[in-house]
């Protein structure tokens, strides 16, 4: 009933309610996209990294020769072995979220045609395997003889574990144990898969394929020397990685201590995830601001309307219309420019989900972020143009009778 | 006139103050925001070398033996970098490997420390602009004699010697003593242009680009000596058996030449391509088009140094401020509309349409600069917030004379942008009809 009214009414308004409807507009399309982005980087942060992250930290030495480390792992290890509450200490290259690591490409054939992927080599020492808590899910894990001396960067013929996104990567719907692959003359065979095993870094593949890893067993000494894989209670942790700092500089005194790189392994993930915290946070702050000015813009227009209308109120209170019909004329009208609005802004938002796509790496706007959006927005609508809406209501018929 | 205008302005913004707070507050947050990551982005997306860059080349070989390699590698092996170097065919050119090395200082009582390292040539130091505090550079006899000789930076003289004129002394290098022959001034190149390399592999994650440069600088045959085999790869496309970097399989030698005309550069390509089908008839080439010479601010480009985050940022910025902007469009249009008596008024006492557009286009002027200092404080919050997050480049967030200009011009071109439609329909408003209703 009141619909027709209120087109009329509004399209003596064309411009300003064209203004408001855009601006709603342009608040769903950002809106839809930030919380996208958002959930986006949040799931990011939630990868499961396979290792007892709370268990564990990283004690990284410089300033020696790689190739010629001569005895500093036993003394380091034996040194570190002391501290009470250690449970463990094995030598490790990397740990998940260090940004350390060796990458390198692997192929699925001897030849090298058959391009499987750039992955990331863990190469441990005895005991790093059990340290890490990783969770095998088939084959095996790695016994004494499967270390074997490093040739440069990974023994030149080993048996390996990879984690299971990697052997549905490169090998979608086969039993990957016992299968092989090269990386040029480096030869692997899968004896196990984990559940779970992050990478130092996403790296150039992108944050999917954060789980390539491959755990090669290594035997500490040329090339795998001076990162140290300790393990102890979580509640221990922080103070036995502080006495290992400080026992360093008895153990080895002519290395450096890496401070950044010595740090308990939910440090480094804190650190490692810590930007696109910030990003989400900063989306959250666009959205929070978004709101408001919509909102404020609202009740900025709506306020001019009651005040430019307060005659015609007058008019309408006086031949009968209630405080109700008033209230509810304004929220109607409200209703429906917010619904134009949202009717553009959701082209809008698919437009700029293409447009993010193809800059970024980004998947389709699933659906369901349009009616919530839609629905967040007929909300703020409704809440802003509650108090003008009021103050219309509160128009005595009087009104009508003055200044004719 | 403008005087007069202002007056009435000031009079129409004081009758309502909620809603002129909630214009120059949309304004204002819209432009904070905005100008927060255009600053951003403006540093980082910046010459490094105003004046400089347009004579700076970097050139690209592909050595490798691969077939599957469709452009050649972002740094050189050692065998084309030091060739291409030695030939000079170049105005300058500069030789950049990096290695982190363990340095003590003796004479001074600091635990060693390690230090990021640039082997480099002479003419790194002309070439870049790069600024002395203490004594210079080496010279291009050093490079031939490989002289144990160091350029160190203002942080770590500052960090060894207290900030003092340490030239003469004597640090030592991983194993061997080196004497220090220059200080530099404090440096901050944005980025660190000589070391971007490989920023298509990570994913717009760049920020790293816009770290500190290089502590320690020493010549790059003495840093083959004193640190042989063990300089960082960028990688290798065959096996490396790490005991003979030089004839690797591997890249991790930079170049870059300076041509100071059109001329030398496009003489230079063709050297460049007359090097690579000398070797590819010597056999260690396979590939003999896959070589190209990129300007600095191109080869940045082809990085896409600017991270991704900041780029989304600045984009999330101004669709924010385009929301504002259709925000004051909408207020001050029901603003000026509601003076449709007074405006009436004056167009039947003769004010021309363009006189009653311009007393509009005032007050929304008016509101943009109070914006504007509003844009401008939240701005310098803003910075300030990034110089607290844990990025690379939150040392640099600092709004310039161009940008605080900028920032009150974005706010008064926004608030006109947004006055010029409501002033037009404003001053449009038939007298007449005004008059008859009041």
């Amino acid at each position: 009933m009141q619909t027709k009214l209120i087109l009329a009414a509004l399209r003596k308004h064309r411009l300003a309610t064209l203004l408001i409807a855009m601006e709603i507009a342009l608040a769903c399309a950002v809106l839809c996209n930030a919380c996208f982005m958002i959930a986006n980087r949040l799931q990011l942060t939630r990868v499961n990294s396979g290792v007892d992250e709370k268990a564990l930290a990283v004690l990284t030495l410089g300033g020696f020769d790689q190739a010629q480390p001569g005895d500093l792992n036993a003394r380091v290890t034996a040194g570190l072995r002391a501290i009470p509450g250690m449970q463990s200490v094995s030598v490790i290259n990397a740990v998940p979220f260090n940004e350390q690591g060796t990458n390198g490409g692997v192929t699925l054939d001897q030849a090298g045609k058959r391009f499987g992927g750039v992955v990331t080599f863990y190469t441990g020492g005895p005991g790093s395997f059990e340290a890490l808590g990783l969770k095998l899910v088939a084959g095996r894990a790695p016994q004494t003889d499967d270390f074997q001396s490093m040739a440069t960067f990974v023994p030149s013929d080993a048996q390996v574990v990879v984690s299971r996104t990697l052997a549905e990567h490169l090998w979608p719907g086969e039993d990957p144990l016992g299968k092989e692959f090269w990386c040029g003359g480096f030869h692997f065979r899968v004896m196990g898969v984990v559940a779970h095993m992050a990478r130092p870094a996403a790296g150039e593949g992108g944050t999917g394929t954060i789980e390539w890893s491959v755990f090669v067993p290594t035997l500490p000494g040329h090339n795998l020397a001076g990162t140290y894989l300790l393990r102890a209670d979580p509640a221990d942790l922080p103070h036995v990685l502080r006495d290992a700092e400080t026992a360093i500089a008895q153990i080895a005194p002519d290395v450096v201590l890496d401070h950044e790189g010595s740090r308990t392994v939910s440090d480094l993930r804190e650190r490692y995830f810590r930007n696109d915290r910030v990003m989400a946070g900063m989306l959250l702050g666009v959205i929070a601001a978004l709101l408001g000015v919509t909102a404020l813009g609202i009740v900025g227009l709506a306020s001019f309307w009651v005040a430019q209308r307060r005659k015609q109120i007058g008019i309408r209170r006086a031949i009968g219309a209630t405080r109700g019909d008033i209230l509810r004329y304004f929220q109607a009208e409200n209703f429906l420019i917010v619904t134009f609005g949202i009717a553009f802004g959701m082209l809008l938002a698919y437009l700029l989900n293409a447009v993010l796509m193809k800059f970024y790496e980004l998947p389709h706007l699933p659906l369901y972020y349009l009616p919530i959006g839609a629905l967040s927005l007929w909300v703020l609508g409704q809440l802003a143009v509650l108090g003008p809406a009021l103050r219309a209501a509160a128009v005595s018929p009087v009104v009508a009778t003055r200044s004719v | 006139m403008f005087g007069y205008y202002l007056d009435l302005a000031l009079r129409s913004l004081k009758r309502n103050k909620v809603l002129t707070v909630l214009m120059v507050l949309a304004i204002a947050v819209g432009i904070g925001a905005s100008m927060t990551t255009l600053t951003v982005m403006h540093l980082l997306s910046g010459d490094p070398l105003p004046g400089r860059s347009q004579h700076l080349f970097y050139p690209q070989v592909d050595p490798s033996s691969s077939p599957s390699q469709k452009q050649p590698f972002d740094v050189m092996d050692y065998r084309s970098a030091v060739d291409l170097w030695s030939a000079h065919r170049a105005d300058r050119q500069a030789l950049v490997a990096h290695a982190t090395l363990k340095l003590r200082s003796p004479e001074t009582n600091q635990p060693p420390l390690m230090a990021k390292t640039l082997a480099t040539t002479s003419d790194f130091f002309p070439m870049f602009n790069v600024p002395f505090q203490y004594g210079s550079g080496w010279s291009a006899d050093d490079d031939a004699r490989n002289t144990r000789v160091v350029v160190i930076s203002d942080d770590l003289n500052r960090k060894l010697f207290g900030g003092a004129n340490s030239v003469g002394r004597t640090l030592q290098l991983k194993d061997s003593d080196v004497r220090i022959v220059g200080v530099l001034a404090p440096w901050r190149p944005s980025p660190v242009f000589y070391d971007v390399a490989g920023g298509r592999f990570s994913n717009g994650d760049t920020a790293n680009f816009y770290g500190k440069p290089e502590d320690v600088y020493l010549p790059f045959g003495a840093g083959q000596d004193i640190n042989p085999n063990s300089f960082e790869m960028f990688t290798c496309w065959g096996d490396d058996d790490g005991k003979h970097q030089q004839t690797s399989p591997c890249v991790w030698v930079a170049l870059w030449v300076e041509l100071d005309s059109a001329t030398k550069a496009s003489d230079y390509t063709s050297f460049l391509a007359s090097y690579v089908a000398q070797q590819k008839s010597l056999g260690r080439f396979v590939h003999a088009d896959d070589s190209r010479l990129m300007g600095l601010m191109q080869w940045l480009d082809f990085n896409r140094v600017v991270p991704s985050d900041v780029r989304l940022q600045m984009w999330l910025a101004f669709a924010f401020l385009a929301i504002c902007l259709f925000n004051t469009v909408g207020l001050l249009l029901a603003k000026f509309l509601r003076r449709a008596g007074e405006i009436g008024v004056r167009r039947a006492l003769g004010a021309t349409r363009s006189a009653v557009f311009a007393q509009c286009l005032v007050e929304a002027g008016l509101i943009g600069v109070l914006g504007g200092i509003g844009g401008w404080l939240l701005t310098m919050l803003g910075l300030w917030l990034i110089r607290r997050q844990p990025v690379e480049y939150a040392d640099l967030a600092h709004l310039d004379v161009a940008m605080f200009l900028s920032t009150f011009a974005l706010a008064v071109v926004v608030s006109l942008l947004a006055g010029a439609l409501p002033a037009l329909r404003a001053s449009r408003i038939a007298p007449a009809l005004q008059l008859k209703t009041l």
